[in-house]
């Protein structure tokens, strides 16, 4: 990010948008004075109250789109008061300040909750108090509802206001998706992906005028909703795997699956159901990557092909032609240290011919906007980008089912539409999808049948 | 009943300690009795469930015969020989000298494990850090790390899983145990990097003199603490020494 000029009064509800890599969080780390002089290079000037952003502490709060990174203590009552410590506030004052904090952000727990124990929304709104407690005059937010499920979006959204309202703080917001903000700030910032500013005003003026450029570069605006996928005539259907008395579940807390899940090839399933329901064990069982607590997955032999009915008992090598998994967070499944090895992973484990496996890697490379990609380290690419080197992992060895855990988390519209069109193609092939997804809008886009747990 | 969760981590630690020293200082087998007897009669006032304690004190009941086991295999030989095969040497030495390390290891085990049941991270940070005056850099440093423990946890079973989606898992389990534990480590830096801009963003490492929400007392209960480490330690040592069994490690 460079030649940015810009000036926000105090008490303004700025919303920062731009595409991947226009800088947005480097902009909100260097407002928040977290950015080391070690890190990168620097030019210009950026002034907080007319100072440094680090010589005032405390001045200026940051939260941040990762809920568990930014849990600091055990207890939620100390971990608000961690900020207030560090600035040497008076005990008595501290813990007036943190239950104040807690009120206003809405999260009525007791002050020695656990915080591990916090759902999602709930942690993004304990990061907000121990910031609120800091008494800022600036609040900076970095994505703070990506990784959230609708009701947690709304809570988190709504807490920011309040506060905003309450102390008058400034509050700089960078966010995907412009619907959740636009109705509460006053003014947007558009970055420009080469530096500057393309864009700055009013929300409706922006959002009028760059609406459609926004929604082209990635960023969700509601009137300009991302492309969503032609269906064509689906292949035969048949059954691939069904449930007996199925019970999931990981360190002994079991829950029964729903009697009715039969996966199906070219059906796409979504399994929804607030944080903590079993989703993603459910989709793991499934997957054939974690045992039954109780019952059985049993894989029709049109799946298992010779591989005996119980996908848990497949070797590792014999789930890759049958049933591929993309993990939530993609870093948990790279392996290697070049996007093309990344691909050439599975078809490797299945002995292809070089000829075979060089066609089908390159194919994937293309269809997934990689190919300028192909020696970098899968590190050091950008969130999008790994989601979809994840997916395209899968693809390299066409199982027959897919399983996705939130595949649109965090994603911005452009990788979005890409995802669904990919998956839709994938159904309307004979293929079967399974995914687990908070994201209404995927799952109306793509699933034939929804499973709600409770 | 004694309210042992409520005294001060750093007094339980210390208390410890002074037992430790006490019995580290000898290797007779009396002294090591007398301070586990006594240890037992404070540990069963303190009101742990039994469970709990069988399986707290688990790590401790395997690790001491085991010590013993060696001890009585290769030890000092003494007195009259019992067996004897290449280094193996079973005599009246190693025996007493066995036993004497089995009581010992239980002596300074147990009560270790028993007090630390009871210690929560961030009430031991808080003695620490105000207490012996640690560096509280370093102290909530090590704190915040102590709870990422129960993520890496969670990272390790998903990159275990992964490695079975990716077809990797059906040979080469040590090469890949080792590349996995590379992936957590890299992970792991990562997490820590973003938690250290959390607390960073919270104005820590500032130079302002920091406060403490929490007071880390120490009162009456922490000094007794301390005092019945004493006791039980000078108790074993005199018992020793009048029973004319102490023999001391130096000299």
């Amino acid at each position: 990010m460079r030649g940015l000029d810009l000036r926000i009064a105090p008490g303004e509800r700025v919303l920062i948008l731009g595409e991947s890599g226009a800088g947005k969080s480097t902009l909100l780390h260097a407002l928040a004075g977290v950015v080391g002089d070690d890190e990168g290079e620097s030019e210009g000037s950026l002034l907080v109250d007319g100072e440094h952003p680090t010589a005032h502490r405390g001045r200026t709060g940051l939260v941040i789109q990762d809920p568990d990174s930014q849990v600091i203590l055990e207890r939620v009552g100390d971990d608000v008061a961690f900020g207030c410590e560090n600035l040497g506030v008076p005990r008595d004052e501290i813990w007036r300040r943190v239950r104040h904090s807690l009120e206003q952000v809405g999260l009525d727990v007791a002050l020695d909750r656990n915080t591990s124990a916090l759902s999602g929304g709930q942690k993004q709104r304990l990061a907000l108090a121990g910031v609120l407690a800091m008494q800022p005059g600036l609040i900076v937010l970095d994505e703070p509802t990506a990784n959230l499920d609708p009701e947690g979006v709304v809570e988190v959204r709504d807490a920011v206001i309040r506060v905003a309202e309450s102390t008058g703080a400034t509050i700089v917001v960078v966010e995907h998706r412009v619907s959740v903000w636009s109705d509460v700030v006053d003014r947007v910032v558009v970055l420009a992906a080469g530096g500057g500013a393309i864009a700055d005003g009013s929300p409706t003026d922006v959002l009028s005028r760059q609406g459609e450029e926004l929604a082209a570069r990635g960023v969700w605006v509601p009137e300009f909703p991302p492309a969503r996928p032609v269906r064509s005539q689906r292949a035969a259907q048949q059954t691939l795997i069904t449930t007996q008395d199925l019970f999931v579940g990981r360190a002994k807390r079991a829950v029964a699956a729903p009697s009715d899940l039969g996966i199906v090839s070219s059906r796409a399933i979504a399994i929804t159901g607030p944080n903590g329901s079993g989703k993603s064990t459910l989709a793991l069982t499934l997957g054939g990557l974690l045992p039954p607590v109780g019952g059985a997955v049993v894989a029709a032999p049109a799946l298992a092909a010779g591989a005996g009915e119980h996908p848990i008992r497949w070797k590792s090598r014999e789930l890759l032609t049958r049933i591929g998994t993309v993990f939530q967070d993609p870093e948990h499944q790279l392996l290697t240290s070049t996007v093309r090895a990344e691909l050439e992973v599975g078809p490797r484990a299945l002995s292809l011919p070089e000829t075979e496996m060089d066609a089908r890697v390159d194919e994937l490379l293309t269809r997934l906007r990689l190919e300028h990609l192909a020696n970098a380290n899968p590190f050091t690419l950008s969130g999008g980008e790994k989601r979809r080197l994840s997916v395209a992992t899968a693809l390299a060895t066409r199982p027959q089912v897919l399983v996705l855990d939130e595949p649109t988390f965090g994603q911005d519209s452009r990788t979005w539409s890409e995802l669904v069109i990919l998956l839709a193609k994938l159904v309307d092939d004979g293929g079967s999808v399974i995914a687990v997804s908070h994201d209404q809008e995927f799952v109306a886009a793509l699933a034939d049948s929804t499973v709600v747990l409770a | 009943m004694i309210p042992i969760a409520s005294v001060n981590p750093v007094a339980k630690l210390g208390a410890g300690l002074l037992v430790s020293v006490f019995l580290i200082a000898t290797i007779d087998w009396v002294s090591a009795t007398t301070a586990l007897v006594l240890e037992l009669v404070v540990i069963a006032f303190m009101g742990i469930e039994p469970k709990r304690f069988w399986l707290r004190t688990l790590p401790v009941w395997v690790a001491a015969p085991l010590t013993a086991l060696t001890i009585l295999l290769y030890g000092r030989y003494d007195g009259e020989v019992y067996f004897q095969f290449l280094l193996i040497r079973i005599s009246d030495g190693s025996i007493e000298l066995a036993l004497a390390t089995f009581l010992r290891v239980l002596a300074i085990g147990l009560p270790a494990v028993v007090l630390f049941i009871s210690i929560d991270p961030t009430d031991f940070a808080d003695g620490l850090a105000q207490r012996l005056r640690l560096p509280d850099r370093f102290v909530l440093g090590a704190l915040a790390a102590v709870r990422m423990v129960g993520l890496f946890l969670d990272d390790w079973r998903s990159l275990e899983l992964a490695r079975r989606a990716r077809g990797v898992a059906d040979r080469g389990r040590i090469r890949r145990i080792a590349g996995q534990g590379f992936a957590l480590l890299v992970l792991s830096i990562r997490r820590g990097s973003k938690l250290s801009i959390a607390m960073e963003a919270r104005g820590f490492g500032g130079d302002t003199p920091r406060t403490w929400a929490r007071e880390s007392r120490w009162g009456t209960a922490e000094w007794l603490t301390l005092v019945v480490g004493v006791v039980i330690g000078v108790t074993a040592t005199v018992v020793a020494v009048l029973t004319g069994s102490w023999n001391p490690i130096v000299g």
